[in-house]
């Protein structure tokens, strides 16, 4: 009798719930074009669930901050600001998908680039179809074909980002005294990789220095160490490697585990930046010099990036993304503060007003100041080489002292000297 | 560039990565080969194995193979619950083929999705004192990250090849797929049988994820990008056979090595995806298939 009354209940009240669950989403759906008046809609994809989700899903907290302090300031042209998004799954075949869908069934005002050199050149046919400004988040050299004038990438590649990319690491091995004469290049197959080893071998090839191996991986390599062994066999005086996360962990438990002896040992490693990863290495870190586009050093603190970074810090406890946010949060941000003070200034949604104000003129953002290159990259590049150094435990908290990355490139923003050589 | 020292390192390597592959294909070679159960799930649960190794390892400390070790009677369990669903609702009403291999995508979805939501999307990684370590002699060495899980992934091959040729309960799991009705006859029941078989292959799935969590970082979906060389590792192997599935990966891993080192990393795959045809093409039941 109980269980029948249950079923009894339980049936009719679910049929209930549902009849008024979809009177109630009509009605939300009905009244959202009516919200949307109120709203700026700024749309785009990010990866939230495969290989770049560490990174997106942190990249996605730190726009949200955006967004809260800038609805807390007043909002954009006298309306708050509302974000929409969905996953693109780290799978450059949702893009256009989802970047259609924005504008034609969501109706955004803005659409801004997810992460990633892969997933931001599928959007860009549609964007420049249709003439929209398209703030980027970490393409490297996505505009090169494209040539696209409304394109402005936050990455602080520089103007030739191909090159501009691997400079500092040419810049502090070729200063030792006797510079290097030998190079070997190894990268995933895969598209960041691929062009971060293009422009290193331009480099070594105008520099003169003898490249001695020059190879590209599986990118779901499991075991580095035959590639490593390969690499020591030749025995090199640089070693400049282009990989991604699980990769650069391999490459660099394979280079302690076989003792790599080189001079000079890194370069374009992505993920040697990420907290996960910095404390799963902990010492193993120590010489390596690779890129990287924020730490905590003194000549890095720009004005609003600790307040941001506390934000973020807090926003992302429990959400399993990074928890210091130096690498690509900042940047995340930024390239919304460069929409955002371009859309105030000229008080306007017009995006060929936003896009010519954009290019002539520079923003002040928590990455620093930020001024765009014809092609949409930084005017000037600002790829910092760090190196890891004094490493001693495996601990958060070391990761956040100054002096665990101290920055040897650009000139400009240096904090410390290298340590050379990487092993003998 | 040709060196005897880099020859032995590339074999040492090949033959510890191949120990690894071999680890994470048997679970499949039980219950692809052995049960006619195509589960696709199997890296997730490899992936989950991982996950669970790391959750013990950042919270008490507890080294990743002792708890995979600790965690095979879970998993066992979960797999036999997760073949007892499958035939309710598949398998019984003669409904596995398509519906069975949607029923397998979607365990794998819940679990990668489950841990998203537990574990967010950061990479993960555990800490073992056997971890960036290496043996050397002269030019010669032997990471102990490789070496461990390869000994490891030995014993597991040798404990299951035992319980499989040894035990009446082993044999009926090979027999099960191939005549239900003699096993019928001889009084085991079917089912019964293959849940058992379910269980045993889901079960080395944790210790596999201990193994693959000490050698790489790991995210919820690292899982999709092994599936393909798991179903190859089997069929190479003979679908069914443990002593071909542990020879199998040994030979994609040597070969992987060997062209890694001597003609470039990046035909590694190709060549050893090449040998998983040419021995298709000429020996179509796979090395030790019958």
């Amino acid at each position: 009798m109980l269980m029948k009354s249950l079923k009894k209940t339980t049936l009719g009240g679910w049929l209930k719930r549902s009849f008024a669950t979809a009177i109630v989403a009509g009605a939300v759906a009905l009244a959202a074009p009516v919200q949307a008046n109120d709203t700026i809609k700024i749309g785009f994809s990010m990866a939230l669930t495969g290989g770049l989700a560490g990174a997106g899903k942190g990249a996605l907290i730190a726009m949200q901050v955006w967004a809260e302090d800038t609805n807390a300031a007043g909002g954009l042209l006298g309306k708050q600001v509302e974000l929409v998004y969905y996953d693109d799954q780290t799978n450059p075949a949702t893009v256009p998908g989802i970047y259609t869908k924005l504008l034609d069934i969501d109706e955004v005002d803005f659409v801004v680039s997810g992460y990633g050199t892969n997933l931001i050149a599928p959007a860009m046919p549609i964007v420049m179809q249709r003439g929209l400004v398209f703030p980027s988040l970490f393409g490297l050299a996505v505009n090169e074909k494209f040539n696209y004038p409304n394109y402005f990438q936050i990455m602080p590649a520089g103007p030739e980002p191909l090159t501009d990319w691997s400079k500092g690491f040419y810049s502090v091995a070729m200063a030792q005294d006797p510079p290097p004469k030998t190079i070997a290049l190894v990268g995933a197959d895969a598209e960041f990789a691929r062009n971060a080893v293009k422009g290193a071998r331009i480099q070594a090839e105008e520099l003169g220095l003898e490249i001695v191996y020059d190879e590209s991986y599986h990118p779901k390599t499991p075991d580095f160490t035959p590639i490593v062994n390969a690499i020591q066999a030749r025995n090199p005086d640089m070693v400049f490697v282009g990989s991604y996360p699980p990769d650069s962990v391999g490459m660099v438990k394979a280079a302690t585990e076989v003792g790599l002896k080189t001079k000079i040992f890194g370069g374009g490693m992505v993920g040697l930046q990420f907290a996960s990863i910095m404390t799963a290495l902990g010492p193993k870190l120590n010489g390596i010099v690779n890129y990287d586009f924020w730490v905590p050093e003194p000549t890095l603190k720009f004005e609003g990036v600790e307040a941001f970074l506390a934000k973020y810090q807090k926003a992302a406890e429990g959400q399993g993304v990074d928890p210091l946010g130096y690498y690509l949060q900042p940047y995340a941000y930024a390239y919304l503060q460069v929409l955002g003070q371009a859309i105030a200034a000229t008080n306007s949604a017009d995006h060929a007003v936003i896009g010519e104000y954009i290019r002539n003129n520079s923003f002040d953002t928590v990455v620093g100041n930020v001024s765009f290159a014809p092609n949409g990259e930084w005017a000037k590049t600002r790829v910092l080489m760090v190196q890891y150094q004094g490493i001693e435990d495996n601990e958060l908290a070391t990761f956040t002292k100054q002096g665990t990355r101290v920055v040897l490139y650009p000139e400009e923003w240096k904090s410390g000297t290298v340590n050379y050589p990487y092993a003998e | 560039m040709f060196s005897v020292d880099l020859l032995i390192n590339a074999l040492i390597a090949g033959v510890l990565l191949g120990g690894f592959y071999a680890a994470v294909s048997l679970g499949l070679t039980v219950s692809f080969g052995q049960l006619n159960i195509v589960n696709i799930a199997h890296p997730a649960f490899i992936i989950l194995g991982s996950y669970i190794a790391y959750m013990c390892n950042s919270l008490w400390g507890l080294d990743p193979i002792l708890t995979g070790i600790i965690f095979i009677p879970v998993f066992f369990l979960i797999g036999a619950g997760a073949y007892r669903l499958y035939y309710e609702s598949f398998e019984r009403k003669d409904d596995e083929a398509l519906r069975g291999l949607a029923f397998f995508f979607g365990v794998m979805f819940i679990i990668e999705v489950a841990l998203i939501m537990v574990y967010g999307v950061d990479f993960r990684t555990v800490q073992a004192s056997y971890i960036g370590q290496s043996w050397k002699a002269g030019g010669i060495g032997m990471p102990t990250r490789m070496f461990v899980p390869f000994c490891v992934s030995v014993v597991m091959f040798t404990v299951v090849y035992l319980y499989m040729s040894r035990t009446f309960n082993g044999r009926a799991i090979k027999a099960v797929a191939q005549d239900r009705l003699a096993l019928q006859l001889m009084g085991a029941d079917p089912v019964k049988i293959k849940q058992l078989g379910f269980g045993i292959s889901i079960g080395t799935a944790a210790l596999a994820g201990a193994l693959l969590i000490i050698i790489i970082p790991v995210e919820p979906s690292v899982g999709r990008l092994y599936i393909g060389q798991v179903f190859a590792i089997a069929v190479l192997a003979g679908l069914g056979s443990i002593p071909g599935t542990l020879v199998a990966g040994l030979i994609l891993g040597v070969v992987e090595s060997l062209v890694a080192t001597f003609f470039g990393p990046s035909w590694a795959p190709a060549v050893a995806f090449g040998i998983l045809l040419a021995a298709l093409a000429f020996r179509p039941q796979g090395l030790f298939g019958r």
